[in-house]
């Protein structure tokens, strides 16, 4: 039986991580091989690293921080942010990527879903879309959370699968660091649109929160502030969940 | 034996977290899609990420597809992950009208509707045949298709996800697995080491 996977997410800035609230104020968290190495050793099962600013030498400082995280990573690792080209991923999967994460540049060029999954297979491309309630929906924002694309949440994780996305990493970006639990009324609308998985993002504080989320239909749950503080601890979760009955790898 | 072991370069991959995985076994893993390196090289392994047609015929290419079987057929060591499974295999569902290499029974099939495809994620690995290098545990997977039954001669662990299918197989130096023993942490490393100590 597949069992519920806990990510811990690493955003990352020229080689340390970063952690903001509704993708604003940065603040350092430390270094990324550190904590995915810790993560690991709690029993984490699979790491994601999303590079906040994707500059020139930003990327450079990126493809770093991947090399490093590989050498002492034998679980899963994801790279999102900066990604527009096929090249730009096969940059991250030299580097030490399993996957790549895809989130702006599709938005403005949805057939970059296509070139991917024909080039790396579909298991390797996860669509990352940062969603914001609007009304009785869900929009879809790129550039950090900064402009509005006039997508609908729901409409683009179905039209990103038809094209070759295999995983949703789904943020709301209301709940982002705010700690409030993650948006399950928008984790259970895409969970339903779609029969790949789909990543909870955006707002976990408590054991709590990870669980409804699978509950909502999530397949993995990530966060990133309720580790990164030492609230609680991967192993912790693990625990908590298979206590409630969740399929779970101890 | 030293710790010579060839990667078959078959287009992109995860190749890095391949040879990660290798080197912290102490090995001194080599890439190439040379004939004469697939054919001298003590170990060899056969990564998979892409799609069946595509490395198929990347393999035909670069005219690895004799060598490879010689290989396969004399029962030297080898490492076969995830798509390098299936490609052993006569053909997948995947790529309708491509031909595997036949080297084991059987064709890929898709996974079942009722569940979330592509499989990303831990799933069970049981065996009940401890002849082998395989070991039940939790391995992690990437895959839309797989076998639904082992060839013979081999000793196999299975998994389920929607329907039963073959999570490896193994005979003597010879390990073909559809997780990624790569990325399956402590366990994937410990089968990796077993694998090691057989060849």
């Amino acid at each position: 039986m597949l069992t519920r996977r806990i990510i811990p997410c690493l955003d990352t800035r020229d080689g340390r991580v970063v952690k903001g609230v509704r993708f604003q104020g940065l603040r350092d968290a430390g270094s990324p091989v550190e904590l995915a190495a810790r993560y690991e050793q709690e029993g984490a099962d699979e790491i994601v690293i999303l590079d906040v600013v994707a500059t020139d030498r930003g990327r450079d400082h990126a493809l770093d921080t991947v090399r490093a995280v590989r050498e002492v990573l034998s679980i899963p690792l994801t790279v999102g942010g900066g990604v527009r080209e096929v090249r730009d991923a096969e940059r991250l999967l030299e580097a030490g990527a399993d996957k790549i994460g895809v989130n702006s540049a599709a938005t403005d060029d949805p057939a970059l879903l296509e070139r991917l999954a024909a080039t790396f297979g579909v298991q390797c491309v996860v669509l990352a879309i940062d969603a914001a309630e609007a009304g009785d929906a869900w929009r879809v924002f790129k550039r950090s959370g900064s402009d509005a694309t006039g997508r609908d949440a729901v409409a683009w994780a179905v039209e990103g699968t038809q094209r070759g996305a295999g995983e949703i990493l789904l943020t709301s970006i209301d709940r982002d660091g705010t700690r409030s639990g993650y948006d399950l009324a928008l984790l259970a609308a895409v969970s339903r649109a779609v029969s790949v998985p789909v990543i909870a993002s955006g707002g976990a504080r408590t054991v709590t929160d990870l669980i409804d989320a699978v509950r909502a239909g999530a397949d993995a749950v990530l966060a990133a502030s309720m580790f990164h503080d030492g609230d609680t601890t991967v192993g912790l979760v693990k625990q908590a969940m298979a206590r409630q009955g969740l399929e779970i790898r101890q | 034996m030293t710790g010579d072991v060839v990667v078959v370069r078959t287009g992109s991959a995860n190749l890095a977290s391949v040879l990660a995985a290798l080197q912290r076994l102490g090995a001194t893993p080599r890439l190439s899609s040379d004939v004469a390196d697939i054919r001298r090289a003590e170990r060899l392994v056969l990564p998979g990420v892409g799609s069946y047609g595509g490395a198929q015929s990347a393999l035909a290419r670069a005219g690895l597809v004799e060598a490879f079987a010689d290989r396969v057929r004399a029962g030297s060591p080898l490492l076969a992950i995830c798509l390098g499974l299936q490609l052993l295999a006569e053909g997948s569902d995947e790529s309708p009208g491509v031909r595997g290499m036949g080297l084991i029974a059987g064709c890929a099939t898709r996974l079942p509707d009722s569940v979330r495809v592509p499989q990303l994620g831990w799933n069970t690995v049981t065996t009940r045949d401890d002849t082998s290098v395989l070991r039940s545990g939790f391995a992690y997977y990437a895959n839309s298709y797989a076998l639904r039954s082992a060839p013979d001669g081999w000793s196999h662990a299975t998994t389920t996800h929607g329907a039963p299918f073959v999570a490896a197989i193994a005979r003597g130096p010879q390990l073909a697995c559809q997780f990624h023993p790569e990325l399956s942490g402590r366990w994937g490393h410990a089968l990796l080491t077993r694998w090691w100590a057989a060849c």
